[in-house]
């Protein structure tokens, strides 16, 4: 090797302890195990993505005149099965949670690696049979397949999608079950509960979610599977059975599940926030009771998606006073990340320009949610484009950003490498502009009257349809650009330290990337988390080392 | 060098600190399967009994139709058979590796006899068109009332309702039930190489947690289907 | 606003400026929530920017503001919760007298009777100033009848009647829509409220009709023999119908129910299901046998017999002689 410069022998590292397809597919290192999550779940953003967009293409012009209706349904259905079992719900666990919950608490992996392996190869069969499903005639009852329209009315292949779920489903519960064992009891020596990273306790909370309510929607899928097949009346009306019980099986698990969505993207930010304003989060108790709070309380709403479903008035006052209830958490934790910023010391490095985003939009998502709440708004704006909005702010504007915003900040721990920070900051802000103009017009459209799962609307409503899409070119730019360079940076990045961002956390006190037992020898925690202080003291002079 | 009952591969051993840790993690694991298995199996309890109080008198009138001695003689199968598996948990826990072999033997052998006598009752099913589908036939049938109270016929779509529910909620069970059996078989397996020691029991423990379980749904299950309303 | 870009929908029952103030009210409430935290996320940001030399305050919390900011919050949302439900509560109620249309959905129309007897396919008309209260039910799938220029939906659903009602201030033509996702033409399963003045409601009321439901629904009644047990007296096999519609209805086993359209409709199609104090359950269950358009005519038949002056079921004979125009057949459209 006579290059110029002297190249130092490459540390062993998770990366390169083995090669060949084989030490990957059957690894048992939660690292590896991240990063296979890493490569499928972008798969089916892309994938979810371009449904998205074909969606927006044919919403240019009033008439139905891109797709044909059915295909135009299938195209709805399929981009949120596939954006929400495939991508939303397992993204930010089962990469990096997968990555960092070991790591974060001072263990050497999750408590049972085999099992976590299991639930990456469950979540491939599931992929698997969505894909063979989609690719030969795919499914048209929108993700949330009513009845007696799923069982009893469609010819699509609902039996065949919802196994798919149902396997995936699967997957998503024994992340889950993997997290709260280790959590439990794999913290190293003077890692207490008060002292684990607020990811720990985001993590910790959503994990319950999974546990508790993925097996309803599963057996309700059972359910559903079976009627079809036999002609049964359990949903069926004509032969005596209730479609609302349907729906009340269906969303029993479907509310949790968005919050299953959000709270790691919460729990990234306070992460994030902390590190950029170098300073321990806000009200950390506060912050950390908030994320049980909603994993409880989330558990007792389901019913405000059926306010004009034919329930009664009775039950629709109870599900609207819960709903605001599960309101007022979300809130503190906005007002905590807030206030951490309050004599800061505030860098804006493209994790933390995520952050911001996160809190604008998810702000106006979580307002937006007030309004659905409210019974005698809920009954206008249910089922209109307001809901899609809604939804796709915290969704979208909330969990991705959060989830893309953890990809940079770890990424230098996860790869070894630096990403390209002027790239990583214009890609936020494209992110953020795109997405404002993607989505804020969908809030109008609501209102005036645009119901959901439409293909073609009144003339009327096609300027904001037109901006809408042009946001969506802008956003999707947005999304193609760290694709780009992180690739780019997986070999043409510079190395990175072991800690770029002076952070604190157990993780930063391994090398970047991590040898696959990820600590040398077992830490023994005797600091509070987001000792800033401490770290900041140590060092005189702030040296940048992105950028 | 920490004590070796384990034979486990070393790398599963690695990332916990010490055996007790494993012990723990394996239990605690195996918990909280069990609570992801109630919210499954509650799902369809939640339907059972809606349907229940909407369409109780078609409810009665099917229940009437199972054979609630076969369902009995389950009940007491499985009873006993969680009685083996105490035992079995115990016989590891001793080193008595006659009565480990022993009970796990009489376990797998009280499971089959579980899933034997519950094939006789879905023949007996099949045989009478109960069950749900193009085939089902429920005409004629009168709907059990209190004495004094007029008559009537129940309704063959209410009572279908039943029945599916009925196929489920028993199907669900015995699925659980030989993937039970399958792990007993496992069991038996290693306890026969030597594997389960005192020092080292945890599949015997996590496995009887399991079949523990399988058991109490059968307990909730046998009542709400079988013995509704015996008045005739 | 701008009739090619509009930014508020019409603004044309009774309703409508209810839940206008009310979604007004959150506006300015989330505006000013988002100021506030934008201001403070944007303007601590730029002050306390990094600078050398000078590191960040460790502030560990303040459960009073913590407390402060859960609980204030907390009073808005009640505040809002309640303003909400009045508001829900009014809309899912409707005033006595409310004149009736029956509405059945189907994949993909929607199917209107009036109780004066007029059809409509996709159009309803209506009169301002009048309380509409539509009876509706779905043939197939779940539907949503929703009329975003009265601020009102409902879903439609297979095997019962669910209710909606409002009252209309503004003559104009608005939006019908489905809304809730129901197949491939969801979106062509659109129509139109026209919205009259009351002159020009009854000139168009006269254009024709096959006469009121309720006449509609007595021919149906002896037709299918209903009349040969519910007679209007007490001799008969069923329960006397005079009077039945909205009091409550004691059972054989002891519960008491509401005659309300649901409990008619079921009784016609689940005989079984409610038996009457007194009776025997010996009527037969008219499940495919009767249309949804012949049901909503015999419940306006029923409810008919409420109304006070009504005259009791007539036998069949007597019904055919009195009808005006010829039945339209019972087949389902």
């Amino acid at each position: 090797m006579a290059t110029a410069t002297a190249q130092p022998v490459e540390r062993e590292n998770y990366l390169n302890k083995h090669y060949g397809v084989g030490s990957w597919l059957l690894t048992t290192d939660h690292k590896r195990i991240a990063l296979l999550y890493l490569l499928s779940i972008t798969l089916f953003f892309f994938i979810g993505g371009f449904f998205a967009l074909i969606i927006r293409l044919e919403l240019l012009t009033p008439a139905g005149d891109l797709v044909q209706a059915d295909t135009y349904n299938k195209l709805f259905t399929m981009h949120g099965m596939v954006m929400i079992f495939f991508f939303l719900i397992p993204s930010i666990p089962a990469v990096l949670g997968n990555f960092l919950v070991p790591i974060m608490i001072g263990a050497k992996d999750l408590a049972f690696p085999r099992i976590n392996l299991l639930s990456w190869y469950l979540y491939i069969i599931g992929g698997i049979m969505m894909l063979h499903c989609m690719l030969t005639g795919g499914v048209d009852t929108g993700w949330t397949f009513y009845t007696p329209f799923s069982t009893a009315f469609t010819n699509t292949k609902i039996v065949e999608a919802g196994l798919a779920i149902f396997v995936a489903g699967f997957s998503s519960i024994l992340t889950g079950l993997n997290f709260i064992v280790t959590i439990h009891r794999m913290r190293a020596p003077g890692m207490t509960w008060s002292r684990l990273p607020l990811f720990i306790w985001a993590h910790y909370a959503t994990s319950i979610i999974q546990i508790l309510g993925t097996p309803v929607v599963a057996i309700t899928i059972v359910l559903v599977a079976v009627e079809r097949t036999l002609h049964l009346g359990i949903f069926d009306p004509k032969l005596g059975g209730d479609p609302l019980l349907f729906q009340h099986l269906f969303w029993f698990y479907s509310h949790p599940a968005v919050y299953i969505m959000i709270l790691p993207s919460m729990g990234i930010v306070s992460e994030i926030i902390a590190c950029f304003a170098r300073k321990r989060i806000f009200g950390y108790s506060f912050v950390a009771i908030s994320s049980i709070s909603i994993a409880v309380f989330g558990f007792l709403v389901w019913a405000h998606h059926m306010f004009v479903a034919g329930i009664s008035v009775y039950a629709a006052l109870l599900f609207s006073l819960l709903s605001y209830s599960v309101a007022v958490p979300s809130a503190v934790k906005v007002f905590n990340w807030t206030a951490t910023l309050y004599k800061g010391s505030i860098r804006y490095d493209a994790p933390m320009l995520y952050a911001f985003g996160f809190l604008g939009l998810f702000t106006i998502g979580g307002l937006t949610g007030l309004f659905l709440a409210c019974l005698g708004i809920d009954v206008h704006v249910t089922d209109t484009y307001f809901v899609v909005a809604h939804f796709h702010y915290i969704m979208v504007g909330g969990a991705l950003m959060g989830y893309l915003g953890g990809m940079h900040f770890w990424w230098p721990k996860i790869s070894g490498k630096l990403y390209p920070e002027g790239w990583a900051r214009l890609a936020a802000l494209i992110v953020f502009i795109g997405f404002n103009l993607t989505f804020f017009p969908q809030f109008i459209l609501g209102y005036v009257g645009m119901p959901r799962r439409y293909y073609q609307y009144p003339q009327e409503f096609q300027v904001l349809n037109v901006l809408s899409t042009a946001g969506a070119t802008v956003l999707g730019v947005g999304y193609l650009l760290p694709m780009i360079y992180f690739l780019w940076s997986m070999r043409y990045g510079k190395p990175a330290p072991d800690n770029p961002w002076n952070a604190a956390g157990l993780e930063w006190k391994t090398a970047s990337p991590p040898t696959t037992y990820n600590f040398e020898e077992e830490p023994v925690v005797t600091w509070e988390a987001y000792n800033y202080e401490e770290i900041d003291a140590g060092h005189k002079e702030e040296v940048p080392v992105v950028g | 060098m920490a004590v070796h009952g384990e034979t486990h591969n070393p790398a599963l051993l690695h990332h916990f600190a010490e055996p007790q840790q494993q012990r723990d993690a394996a239990s605690l694991g195996m918990w909280i399967f069990l609570s992801t298995e109630v919210m499954f199996f509650g799902g369809l309890f939640c339907a059972y009994l809606i349907y229940r109080l909407k369409f109780f008198g078609e409810f009665a009138a099917a229940s009437q139709t199972l054979n609630w001695q076969l369902g009995m003689t389950n009940t007491a199968v499985l009873i006993c058979s969680s009685l083996t598996v105490v035992l079995a948990v115990y016989a590891a826990q001793h080193a008595k590796r006659a009565m480990l072999l022993g009970s796990l033997v009489l376990t797998i052998i009280l499971g089959f006899a579980f899933l034997g006598i519950k094939a006789v009752e879905y023949a007996e099913k099949f045989e009478k068109h109960h069950v749900p589908g193009p085939s089902f036939q429920f005409e004629n049938v009168k709907v059990p009332t209190a004495p004094g109270q007029p008559e009537r016929f129940a309704n063959p779509s209410h009572a279908q309702i039943y029945f599916a529910l009925y196929f489920v909620m028993t199907g669900l069970h015995a699925l659980h039930m030989i993937i039970g059996i399958g792990i007993f078989v496992w069991l038996l397996l290693i306890a026969w190489k030597g594997r389960l020691t005192p020092e080292y029991n945890t599949p015997m423990e996590i496995g009887g947690l399991y079949w523990h379980f399988v058991d109490i749904v059968w307990i909730y299950l046998f009542p709400l289907l079988y013995l509704i309303d015996l008045r005739k | 606003m701008f009739d090619n870009f509009p930014l508020w929908p019409d603004r044309a029952s009774t309703a409508a400026g209810n839940v206008d103030a009310l979604f007004i009210f959150l506006i300015i409430v989330s505006g000013l929530m988002t100021l506030l935290i934008f201001t403070a996320v944007i303007y601590f940001a730029a002050r306390y920017r990094r600078r050398q030399g000078v590191p960040a305050e460790q502030i560990e919390g303040s459960t009073p503001l913590e407390l402060t900011w859960s609980i204030i919050p907390l009073g808005v949302f009640l505040a809002i919760f309640f303003w909400g439900a009045v508001v829900y509560f009014k809309g899912r109620t409707p005033p006595r007298d409310s004149t009736e249309v029956y509405v059945v959905a189907k994949q993909w129309m929607w199917k209107l009777e009036h109780a004066e007897g007029q059809r409509e396919i996709n159009e309803l008309h209506v009169p301002i100033g009048r309380d509409v209260k539509l009876i509706m039910t779905s043939q197939d799938v779940i539907h949503s009848f929703y009329v975003p220029a009265f601020r009102m939906k409902q879903d439609v659903l297979p095997g019962r009647y669910t209710v909606a009602w409002f009252r209309a201030t503004k003559p104009g033509i608005y939006h019908l829509f489905c809304a809730e996702y129901c197949g491939t033409q969801h979106s062509g399963m659109i129509g139109s409220i026209v919205v009259q003045e009351p002159a020009q409601y009854e000139a168009w009321m006269s254009g024709g009709t096959t006469g009121p439901l309720s006449a509609t629904g007595e021919k149906i009644f002896a037709e299918l023999g209903c009349v040969t047990c519910h007679r209007s007296d007490t001799q008969g096999r069923g329960p006397n119908l005079q009077g039945v519609f909205g009091k409550p209805v004691l059972l054989e086993d002891g519960r008491t129910v509401t005659a309300d359209e649901n409990y008619i409709r079921e009784s016609i199609l689940d005989p079984g299901a409610k038996i009457v104090n007194g009776f025997k359950p010996v009527m037969p269950t008219f499940q495919g046998i009767v249309s949804e358009e012949q049901l909503n005519a015999l419940v306006a038949y029923v409810k008919s017999l409420s109304k006070p002056g009504a005259p009791g079921p007539k036998t069949a004979a007597a019904a055919t002689k009195d009808s005006k125009a010829p039945t339209k057949g019972s087949q389902v459209e």
